[in-house]
């Protein structure tokens, strides 16, 4: 009763809303033409999923994505848009939250994987880092990355071999090899949860706010890594980010998501080309404008929350 | 200077005096402090591994114990007519630990998982609810009656010098320095125990990783299970089996403040303190106050340790970034 009540708001629409809905189909019929050129098949869709936590908190309304083999996609959005739900739903980690996907679905690979626990995801490859890096603190860096192989089984030889490369992208983990995760930097410890989840050799990485509370230096060393990770690694990657400006920088293509539903989608230049993006993403405006443009703007910014 | 010497020199003289007379004591203390160190053992593992501070563990060791002696006498589950044969203590206590896998498993089931990611606090109260339920199905299961356990552990005693050891004691001391080596050595060297630790920091991260919770709990619950057994044996056999078993797990609470909650090696050494530390204080300060040190001596230790080391003499360090 409750759930229809809501749909029911959130399905009522103005005509300018109706509007800019046609535009952005016209859009997407344009990118699917360029995905066929550039013939990239896609490894991950999710289709017009829907979440609700508590059985009665909406927040997802609609929720659809492409993460094509090999690609880099930025998922954008202020706080609270949905962000990390929809990598949450993505991964399974829902339900210790009391979230569950309602509707829609998600395909990785020609295979809906609604249905699967988090462990047999990370087994298929998906795995996620999660937002504030969640290091296992009384573990040393080198337990940490260890427990990333757990679902790798007794594999001794390829585990090794692999920490080894771990070390190549992060040389700096090498020194902290044996101090408790706990005690070593921010920077660090985001290098440790991305390590970890490489341990289990994944092909879809979900990375959730990497920058976070991270000095700019750090970040951009951060991404460097992430962008490496993804040409020599092969390691596809869904990225949840506030920064948007370092985000479109690094991703090919991007997803920007306003209260729990796709408001604009499109590959990384054009999305940060565009005006509205500009101003109210990445903090670019023309200054002498300023008071004419407050109207507009306040106009422009209700049709995007519409 | 007539209190000084009577608490602080007094006492020191009189055990010097009597040197065989205080090592006996001491050795009295080690046992009985070995008896603590395994139903601590038992928090400190499930509390290592799911961060819950398990309040039923007193009652696994009861329940273990009481489902052993059911089973080597052949009695009948809920006093129904008898038909089960007496099995052997070895079967029996097979048996009684594929019951205590199939407790963690139900426990699991039935408490961890839908309260997966809550507060510890509501965690901890689940384990005092369980603790009760556990008591009264022991109860209705056996029944009520104190029952003696003999499960072959051989008895005497023979003497060092001057001082009379008791086989029994040398065997429970045996007994519980194997499990606590194995057990250091699966929590430190092995991908499960790996995993485990790696549960009892973070379940979501752990989650995240691909660690499956649901098989690690089992698994841990399960080994708790097992030192609850052993722990239930040795007071089982020493004092016989009766209700009062559960509220040991009252005297395992200060033997890991002392010690710390995450320690294996704390539980032990803990245990072994408060043990001596409890005989030696009520033989040569007792008769200061009329006796009766005994009760209380280790909850005063474990408040001047909660003072001044709140982890504990080997707890992990209480990790806080500002």
């Amino acid at each position: 009763m409750r759930l229809s009540l809501l749909r029911r708001t959130t399905s009522r629409r103005s005509p300018a809303a109706d509007k800019l809905r046609a535009c952005r189909v016209q859009k997407k019929n344009n990118q699917t033409k360029v995905r066929d050129v550039n013939d990239k098949p896609s490894l991950l869709s999710v289709n017009n999923i829907e979440v609700i936590y508590d059985h009665v908190i909406l927040v997802l309304k609609g929720v659809s994505l492409e993460v094509a083999e090999g690609g880099i996609v930025a998922l954008l959005g202020a706080n609270g848009a949905g962000k990390t739900t929809t990598l949450k739903a993505i991964s399974n980690l829902l339900g210790t939250e009391r979230g569950e996907v309602t509707k829609g679905s998600i395909v990785y690979r020609d295979q809906q994987i609604q249905a699967l626990t988090p462990s047999d995801l990370v087994k298929r490859g998906v795995i996620q880092v999660m937002e504030g890096r969640h290091c296992f603190e009384h573990l040393t860096v080198e337990e940490n990355l260890l427990t990333g192989a757990y679902t790798r089984g007794a594999d001794r030889q390829g585990i090794a071999d692999d920490l080894d490369m771990v070390y190549t992208y992060f040389p700096r983990l090498q020194d902290r090899q044996k101090s408790l995760a706990g005690y070593i930097s921010g920077g660090e410890q985001q290098m440790v949860a991305i390590g970890r989840a490489l341990m289990a050799r994944p092909q879809l990485m979900l990375l959730d706010e990497p920058s976070m509370g991270l000095a700019p230096q750090l970040v951009e060393e951060i991404f460097e890594i992430v962008a490496r990770l993804n040409r020599e690694r092969q390691v596809s990657m869904l990225l949840a980010e506030q920064n948007a400006s370092m985000a479109l920088r690094f991703a090919n293509s991007g997803y920007i998501l306003e209260n729990g539903r796709v408001v604009m989608e499109g590959d990384a230049r054009t999305l940060a080309d565009n005006e509205d993006v500009k101003e109210f993403y990445l903090g670019i405006s023309h200054g002498d404008k300023r008071s004419f443009r407050d109207v507009k703007h306040y106009r422009r910014r209700k049709r995007w929350l519409g | 200077m007539e209190f000084i010497n009577l608490v602080l020199i007094a006492p020191i003289l009189d055990m010097a005096e009597y040197p065989a007379f205080f090592l006996e004591v001491v050795f009295g203390g080690l046992m009985s402090g070995v008896m603590y160190s395994l139903v601590a053992l038992g928090f400190v593992l499930i509390f290592k591994a799911s961060g819950v501070f398990n309040f039923a563990q007193g009652v696994f060791a009861l329940f273990a114990a009481l489902t052993l002696v059911g089973l080597m006498t052949g009695t009948m589950p809920f006093s129904l007519e008898k038909i089960l044969p007496e099995f052997p203590a070895w079967l029996a206590i097979i048996l009684t630990f594929l019951v205590m896998i199939g407790l963690a498993v139900a426990v699991e089931r039935l408490v961890l998982r839908p309260l997966v990611n809550q507060d510890q606090i509501i965690m901890f109260m689940s384990t005092i609810g369980l603790a009760f339920v556990l008591e009264g199905l022991g109860d209705t299961i056996w029944g009520s009656e104190v029952k003696a356990l003999d499960v072959g552990i051989p008895t005497g005693s023979f003497n060092v010098g001057e001082i009379q050891v008791q086989v029994f004691d040398l065997w429970a001391a045996g007994i519980a320095a194997f499990l606590v080596v194995v057990l250091a050595l699966f929590f430190q060297w092995t991908r499960t125990g790996r995993a485990l630790r790696a549960v009892a920091d973070d379940h979501q991260a752990a989650l995240s990783v691909g660690i499956p919770l649901k098989n690690i709990w089992i698994i841990v619950w399960s080994v708790a299970g097992l030192v609850a057994l052993v722990a239930g044996i040795m007071w089982g056999s020493k004092s016989g089996v009766q209700f009062s078993l559960s509220l040991i797990a009252l005297k395992a609470l200060p033997v890991l403040i002392l010690g710390g909650f995450t320690s294996v090696p704390g539980a032990i050494i803990g245990g072994l303190i408060i043990g001596v530390g409890e005989k030696v204080a009520e033989v040569y300060w007792g008769p200061l106050v009329n006796g009766a040190i005994e009760n209380w001596f280790a909850y005063v230790v474990a408040l001047i340790f909660l003072l001044f080391r709140p982890q504990g003499l080997f707890g992990e360090k209480i990790i806080e970034r500002v």
